[in-house]
């Protein structure tokens, strides 16, 4: 079935509110305005406002209060507007729900998903532009997800809510508007990387918006011929080493895009790994393709030269590979 | 009513003001429309009695810290209109150089400090400024403006708490257009009479029709010369509203058409320029001249922006860090 991206984790959301009295969705504005992207429309009619609760610009008070939420027996989904704003909310995040389980000595378990809206791309400027899911990816306590096609974004919620501990979930802004094929077997994991394109070259190693822009330079390589394998990381933490090790004993390079900035990025931990665990493999230095380290410029011009773009990542391939 | 108490001239500059930022705001709507500017436009329509009334009563030795919604509070203060719509524009003689756009005006000559798009994040600032200006026995006040949804941060009663106990010169400027997004008041605060939250600071308050450009300057007077007299924060409540969306995409199923009619027979352009006109203080000529004068402004200002330069993009790294 065709569908949009954002529809696919509406139906997501839908199917748990269906299935489990206990799942009920929090954050500003997701009840009456229907969801800053729209992916809780309708969702106050169906469900009403005890489980589709409209919260105030309170971000480190309702993120808290579904930690306590969860603790308490309920499985709140809770929506923070943007990864931007949630920075607001990190102290509950970081020093909560992250550590309650290991620093109550194994007694509690967090079973909180959060989700927001990531990355740059829309002319929104500085403060509205961050691709910081590196920064939750490091955190011991949490899982992260990024997901970036059609049957993700319908899939990896379930097993999300399912989860014991608090699952972090980005949704990059570009990608809601994208449209695909959602198969009738949608079910999917939350534990492993997945090879989008197979390919004997290069390996190119991504996650969330960066992916279409990934699949695009492999196939603008593959007519020049390159064959380009396209990982999808899917889980930044815990981060699959193996099916990015397997794929490097296939194609003995790579390059790592990531929207992140450079420094610190994801794209450096895959790297180390890359380099910890297969540093006999490799035929060439590995190469990453990340945000310039500027705070997101507003004009289109400055923008667009500031993020991964699909030139940039075809000449990385290009020297990598020495073709 | 009463009487408008100011001459003509100053009455006829109150109303210039307002019509500068409508003008120019609806200008915005339509190179939006046309793609010349893009990202998020917030656009201020219904509320320019607040930004009139309150600016005016500051000097310019003060501050202003604004959000987001502050196109008209950056050209009160004196940024040229030609400087913001080239920022608009994402051009290089934009009072941001084009890397802030709408969101993020700044300029220093004229002490505005923006333009965030945080909700919230001006205000530890303006307790910040307050400080300095005390600790550097200055008479300066800092204007921090913020949405009444801002009300329900952190930020807002950590500043609030800050700027009380240490009786720091910042007046605090809510802007209750009823609206956060498409959360309305009564469904995101306990307590919605705001000036009784900001009491609870234990600072003055005051609450004022925030359509009526009189009612707003009256009232921002009475509280910077508090402030400036070194009594500490004031809290002024100016009670207003939007009357376009949240920024330009809103279905705005959260609030009703009659409201927003209704709150539109109050707008702050007409209503004060009737009333100026039955006390003789304006004529329907002075009046269409005053439009015409600001219309010709925006127009300048729009070829300004467009003919404009593009900043080259190998100067993409410039300004991360001051340079050594
Ligand atoms: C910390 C934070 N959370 C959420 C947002 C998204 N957002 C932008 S404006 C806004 C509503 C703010 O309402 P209010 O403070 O009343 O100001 P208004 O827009 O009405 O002028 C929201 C939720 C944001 N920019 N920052
Ligand atoms: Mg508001």
């Amino acid at each position: 079935m065709k569908m949009s991206y954002r529809e696919a984790v509406r139906q997501a959301m839908h199917e748990a509110l269906v299935a489990d009295p206990r799942v009920f969705l929090m954050g500003e504005d997701v009840g009456k305005y229907g969801g800053a992207y729209a992916c809780s429309k309708g969702f106050l009619e169906e469900f009403g406002p005890e489980r589709i609760r409209d919260a105030p610009l309170s971000e480190l008070g309702f993120v808290g209060a579904g930690i306590g939420a969860a603790l308490g027996g309920l499985r709140p989904i809770v929506e923070v507007m943007t990864v931007n704003f949630s920075l607001l909310a990190l102290d509950q995040i970081v020093n909560t729900a992250a550590a309650l389980r290991h620093m109550s000595g194994g007694q509690f378990s967090v079973p909180l998903v959060l989700r927001m809206a990531t990355g740059a791309g829309r002319q929104l400027a500085a403060q509205h532009s961050h691709s910081l899911e590196n920064w939750y990816a490091h955190i011991p306590g949490i899982k992260v997800l990024a997901p970036a096609t059609i049957i993700d974004a319908r899939g990896m919620l379930g097993p999300a809510l399912a989860d014991p501990d608090p699952v972090v979930i980005f949704e990059h802004a570009q990608l809601y508007n994208m449209e695909g094929d959602l198969p009738d077997d949608w079910r999917c994991d939350i534990a492993t990387a997945a090879v989008r394109r197979e390919g004997t070259d290069v390996s190119l190693i991504t996650y969330g918006g960066s992916l279409p822009k990934v699949l695009a330079a492999a196939e603008q390589l593959a007519a020049e011929g390159i064959a380009a394998e396209v990982i999808d990381l899917r889980v930044l933490r815990p981060l699959d080493s193996e099916t990015i090790a397997a794929s490097l004993r296939r194609t003995h390079k790579a390059v790592v895009v990531d929207e992140g900035w450079k420094s610190g990025s994801l794209a450096a931990e895959v790297m180390a790994r890359i380099v910890e665990q297969c540093f006999f493999e490799l035929d060439a230095p590995v190469a990453r393709v990340c945000s310039e380290e500027v705070p997101i410029p507003y004009a289109k011009h400055m923008e667009e030269a500031a993020l991964p773009q699909v030139p940039k990542i075809v000449a990385s391939v290009k020297q990598v590979t020495g073709k | 009513m009463n009487p408008v108490p100011y001459d003509k001239d100053f009455a006829q500059k109150l109303l210039f003001d307002m019509l500068r930022i409508r003008r120019m705001e609806e200008k915005c709507a339509e190179l939006y429309g046309a793609q010349k500017i893009r990202g998020f436009l917030h656009l201020y329509i219904g509320e320019e009695a607040c930004a009139a009334g309150a600016l005016h009563a500051l000097a310019p030795e003060d501050n202003i810290v604004a959000t987001y919604r502050e196109h008209g509070h950056a050209l009160l203060r004196g940024v040229t209109m030609n400087a913001i719509m080239a920022e608009m524009f994402g051009k290089q003689s934009g009072c941001s150089r084009g890397r802030g756009g709408s969101m993020h005006l700044f300029d220093a000559a004229t002490r505005f400090y923006g333009g965030n798009a945080i909700v919230g994040g001006g205000l530890p600032l303006a307790a910040g400024f307050g400080l300095a200006d005390k600790l550097q026995k200055r008479q300066a006040v800092t204007a921090v403006f913020f949405g009444e949804g801002a009300m329900a941060e952190g930020a807002f009663h950590e500043s609030m708490n800050l700027a009380a106990l240490w009786r720091l010169p910042v007046l605090f400027c809510c802007e209750n257009n009823l609206y956060a997004m498409g959360t309305a008041l009564a469904r995101s605060e306990a307590q919605t009479d705001l000036c009784a939250k900001a009491a609870s600071y234990a600072v003055p308050t005051l609450k004022t029709d925030g359509m009526d450009v009189v009612a707003v300057h009256e009232a921002a007077k009475l509280a910077v010369a508090h402030v400036r007299d070194g009594l500490g924060p004031f809290f002024l409540e100016l009670q207003t509203y939007r009357f376009r969306a949240h920024s330009m995409f809103d279905p705005e199923l959260y609030r009703d058409k009659t409201e927003v009619e209704e709150w539109k027979t109050r707008g702050p352009l007409h209503t004060f320029s009737a009333r100026l006109k039955a006390e003789g203080k304006l004529t329907e000529e002075e009046f269409l001249a005053l439009d015409a004068r600001a219309n010709a402004e925006v127009q300048a200002a729009v070829d300004f922006a467009e003919a404009a330069e593009w900043e080259p993009a190998e100067d993409l790294l410039r300004d991360v860090v001051t340079p050594a």
